[in-house]
C-alpha cells in the first residue's frame, strides 16, 4: 500500500500544489476583507469567476484580431492579467461601495445576506451576457501553454513514477507565488500596508490617527478582488473551460482554507489553501487504497473537511490564528 | 351588487351556450362519420422554441414529410390528413397543457412526441386518460414505457440498454480487458456506469476502479492519477459532456492516451469544444443512428432537403418513422372498422400491434409495454475534433 502511495506521490504533489495555489489566492481575498470588516464576502468567489470570464473574453478577442499570434504568449498573458485585475479590482470597490458600505453599521447578518445577493447577481449577469453573445454559457478559451512536461522522478528512485504537467501549471504556480510575496511585502513593509493593519486592529482609533478608513477599506477590496480576478484568468488558462458557477464551489473551499489558516491572517490563508489543495488531491488519488476500497475518490471532500474539523477542534483560531497577533 | 349579479348571469349563460355549442359540434361529427373529406389530425409535440428548438423542429418536419407522403392513401380511404404541431418548449408544464388541448380535440387521433423524456412522462399520463396513442421518436428514459401505459410507444432504445451495449462494444470490438469506471454521482451517470460495469464484469472484463467525481468541479487530476497508476485499457465515464470534456482533456495532458467511452451524455458539440484535440479516441453510445450511412437514409435526407431546404438532424428520420408507424396503425384501424372513423382506443391498439415495420432508420415492432424490439444502440467515435463523431458500430439486443 505504502509503495503504491509513494508511486503516485510526485503527481499528487504537482496537481495538489496547482489546485492549492488557486485556493490560496482566493482565500486571501476572503481573509483580507474579514480582517478589516469582519465580513464574509461571499461575492468573492464570483469576482474570481468574473475575472476568468473577462480574461477569456479578452483572449478570444485578441485571437480574433490576430494579436495573440503576433505577440509572445507570455506577454499576452501578462497584458490580460493586468487588465483583468484592474477591472475586477474596481468591481470589488464598486460592490463594497454599493452593497456593503450603506450597511456597515447594520447587524453582521444583514451584510452577509447582501453579499449572497451580490453573488447571485454576478452569476446570472455573467451567464446572461455569455449566453447572449455565444449562445452557450460554457466558455472555452483559446488553448495556451499546452506543452507537456514530465519530471523524471523515476530516475531518482524507482519507487516514484514520473509527474506530468503542462507549462500552464508552472506559470500558475509562479504567478501565485509572486502575487503572495508581493502582497506580503505590501502589507508588512509599506505605509499603506501599515494603515491597513491599523484599520484591521481598531477602525475607530485608526480614524483618529488621521487614517482615511473608507479609502483603506476600498483599497483592501481593490487588492483582494484584483488578486481574485487574476487567479480567475490563470484558472481559465489552466483548465481551459469555465462556466458562471465555478466561483461557488471554489469560493466555498477557499473560504474553508481561510478558516483553516486562521481567518484574518494573510500567511495563514496561503498555507491553508495549499494544504487543502494537497489534502484533496491526495485523498482523490489514494482514498480507495487507504480504506481498502470502501471509500472512493468521491469522498475526497469528506476527508479534507474531516481534517479541517479536527484542526479546528484543537485549534479553533486556525493554524496561524495566534502565531501572528495583527490581522489584516 | 346589482352589476355583480348581472355579470354572474352573463357568465353562466355564456358558459351554457358554450356547452351547447360543444354538444352540437360533437353530435354533428358522430352523425357524419365515414363521410368523404373528413379530417383526421395528427399532432406533433416537440420544442419549437428555446434551446432545443433545432431538434424539436427537425422531428416536426420529419413527421410532416411522412404525413404528406401518406395523404393520398388516406384520401382514397375517404379522410383528409392534417398535421397539428404543438410547441412543448421542452417544459413539462407546457407539455401537459398542450396534451389537454390535444385530448379535447376529437379529430386528433395520434401524437408524435416528445423530444424530452421529462416532458413526455407527465404528458403521456394525459394522453392515456384521453386514450390518444403516442409514438415517441426520442425518449430514452426507462420510466416512459415502464409504467405500462397502453398508449405510449417509442421507436428508440431504452437508457438501460446503453451501458450493456457500450460494454459489448468495448470488450468485443476494442478488446478492452481492464477497465476503469468513473461516474458523476448523478442518477443518470451512476445508472449508466453501473449498467456498464455489470455488463462488463459478466463479459469477463476486469474493473480496476470505480470512482466518483463532483459535478461542477473542474479539477479531476486526483482520480486521473489513479488511472495513470493502474494502467487500464479503457476508461468508461458515466456523466455529461461538461465534466467529460474536462476529464478527457486532463487525462490527455497526463499522457493517458487510451480510449475513453461514455453514453449519450457525451453526445454534444460542447464536448468537442471543451476537450479540443484531446477528444480523439473517444467513443460514445447514442440511440440515434447516422441516417446518411444507408441508401434509404440518403434518399430521406435529399427529400427532406428538397422540401424544407434544411439539412437533417439526428432525430429527423425518427420523426419520420414515428409518424409512419402511427399512420400505419391508423390505416389498420380504419380498415378494421370498415372505413368508419375509428375510435382512439382502436388506433392505439393497432399501433401497439405493429410487429414488423421497416422505417428509414429503424425497424419497428412493439413489445407489450411499447418498447421497440428492434431498437439499436449506435457507437460513435471522435477521430478528429469535429462534431458529430463517426458511427463505428451498432449493437442490437
Amino acid at each position: 500500500m505504502v509503495a503504491e502511495i509513494l508511486q503516485s506521490l510526485p503527481q499528487v504533489l504537482v496537481d495538489g500544489l496547482a489546485l492549492g495555489a488557486i485556493y490560496a489566492v482566493i482565500a486571501l481575498g476572503y481573509t483580507m476583507v474579514y480582517g478589516i470588516l469582519e465580513l464574509i464576502n461571499f461575492a468573492h468567489g464570483e469576482i474570481f469567476m468574473a475575472g476568468a470570464f473577462i480574461g477569456v473574453a479578452m483572449l478570444i478577442l485578441m485571437t480574433g484580431m490576430g494579436w495573440l499570434a503576433a505577440m509572445p504568449a507570455v506577454l499576452a498573458l501578462i497584458l490580460v492579467l493586468v487588465v483583468t485585475s484592474i477591472l475586477t479590482g474596481f468591481m470589488g470597490v464598486g460592490i463594497e461601495r454599493m452593497a456593503y458600505r450603506p450597511l456597515r453599521n447594520a447587524p453582521k447578518l444583514i451584510t452577509l445576506i447582501s453579499a449572497i445577493g451580490v453573488s447571485f447577481l454576478l452569476q446570472d449577469l455573467v451567464r446572461f451576457i455569455t449566453e447572449y453573445k455565444r449562445g452557450n454559457y460554457i466558455l472555452t478559451g483559446p488553448s495556451m501553454f499546452n506543452e507537456q512536461f514530465a519530471i523524471k522522478f523515476s530516475s531518482i528512485s524507482s519507487s516514484f513514477s514520473d509527474a506530468f504537467f503542462k507549462t500552464s501549471t508552472i506559470i500558475l504556480i509562479i504567478s501565485v507565488v509572486l502575487m503572495m510575496i508581493g502582497l506580503d511585502f505590501f502589507v508588512n513593509k509599506t505605509k499603506w500596508g501599515m494603515a491597513m493593519r491599523a484599520v484591521a486592529q481598531d477602525r475607530e482609533t485608526a480614524s483618529l490617527m488621521s487614517i482615511n478608513v473608507n479609502k483603506i477599506i476600498s483599497l483592501t477590496f481593490f487588492i483582494g478582488s484584483a488578486l481574485g480576478g487574476a487567479t480567475g484568468v490563470l484558472f481559465a488558462v489552466q483548465y481551459g473551460t469555465i462556466d458562471p458557477y465555478i466561483g461557488f464551489i471554489l469560493g466555498l473551499k477557499a473560504f474553508t482554507a481561510a478558516v483553516l489558516g486562521g481567518i484574518g491572517n494573510i500567511r495563514g490563508a496561503m498555507a491553508g489553501g495549499i494544504m487543502l489543495g494537497l489534502l484533496e488531491m491526495f485523498a482523490a488519488a489514494n482514498l480507495q487504497l487507504l480504506t481498502g476500497g470502501i471509500f472512493g475518490a468521491e469522498y475526497k471532500d469528506v476527508f479534507a473537511f474531516a481534517i479541517l474539523i479536527i484542526v479546528l477542534i484543537f485549534k479553533p483560531e486556525g493554524l496561524f490564528g495566534k502565531a501572528v497577533t495583527e490581522k489584516v | 351588487m346589482g352589476i355583480k349579479r348581472g355579470l354572474k348571469v352573463l357568465a353562466a349563460s355564456a358558459l351554457s351556450l358554450g356547452l351547447l355549442a360543444g354538444c352540437n359540434a360533437s353530435g354533428g361529427s358522430g352523425g357524419s362519420g365515414g363521410g368523404s373529406g373528413k379530417v383526421i389530425k395528427i399532432a406533433t409535440q416537440t420544442p419549437l422554441s428555446g434551446g432545443s428548438a433545432t431538434l424539436g423542429e427537425s422531428i416536426k418536419l420529419g413527421a410532416q414529410l411522412a404525413l404528406e407522403e401518406n395523404k393520398k392513401k388516406f384520401e382514397d380511404l375517404g379522410y383528409k390528413l392534417q398535421l397539428q404541431p404543438y410547441d412543448d418548449q421542452a417544459d413539462p408544464k407546457k407539455g401537459v397543457a398542450n396534451a389537454q388541448l390535444i385530448g379535447s380535440d376529437k379529430s386528433i387521433l395520434g401524437v408524435v412526441g416528445h423530444l424530452n423524456s421529462g416532458v413526455s412522462i407527465p404528458s403521456s399520463e394525459v394522453y392515456e386518460k384521453y386514450k390518444v396513442p403516442m409514438v415517441s421518436p426520442a425518449n430514452t428514459a426507462t420510466e416512459v414505457t415502464d409504467r405500462g401505459l397502453k398508449t405510449v410507444n417509442r421507436i428508440v432504445a431504452r437508457d438501460d440498454f446503453q451501458g450493456p451495449a457500450g460494454a459489448d462494444f468495448a470488450i468485443n470490438k476494442l478488446g478492452a480487458k481492464k477497465i476503469f469506471v468513473i461516474q458523476d454521482k448523478t442518477a443518470y451517470g451512476t445508472g449508466l456506469a453501473d449498467a456498464f460495469k455489470k455488463a462488463a464484469e459478466d463479459a469477463g472484463a476486469e474493473i480496476l476502479g470505480y470512482e466518483g467525481i463532483t459535478v461542477g468541479e473542474k479539477d479531476f487530476n486526483g482520480v486521473l492519477t489513479q488511472v495513470l497508476s493502474k494502467k487500464p485499457d479503457l476508461v468508461f465515464f458515466g456523466g455529461l459532456y461538461t465534466e467529460g470534456g474536462q476529464l478527457i482533456r486532463q487525462a490527455r495532458d497526463k499522457g493517458i492516451s487510451i480510449p475513453f467511452m461514455g453514453g449519450d451524455g457525451l453526445d454534444s458539440s460542447t464536448l468537442v469544444e471543451i476537450a479540443g484535440d484531446a477528444v480523439e479516441n473517444v467513443y460514445y453510445t447514442s440511440v440515434a443512428a447516422d441516417a446518411s450511412k444507408t441508401s434509404e437514409g440518403q434518399d430521406f435526407a435529399s427529400k427532406y432537403k428538397e422540401k424544407f431546404n434544411k439539412n437533417v438532424e439526428s432525430y429527423s428520420a425518427y420523426g419520420y418513422d414515428s409518424m409512419s408507424v402511427l399512420l400505419k396503425g391508423l390505416e389498420a384501424a380504419i380498415k378494421g372498422s370498415d372505413g368508419e372513423l375509428p375510435s382512439r382506443e382502436k388506433v392505439a391498439e393497432e399501433v401497439r400491434k405493429i410487429q414488423d415495420f421497416q422505417g428509414v432508420v429503424t425497424k419497428v415492432g412493439f413489445d407489450d409495454i411499447g418498447d421497440n424490439k428492434f431498437a439499436k444502440v449506435y457507437i460513435y467515435k471522435f477521430s478528429e475534433p469535429k462534431y458529430p463523431g463517426v458511427q463505428e458500430g451498432e449493437i442490437s439486443k
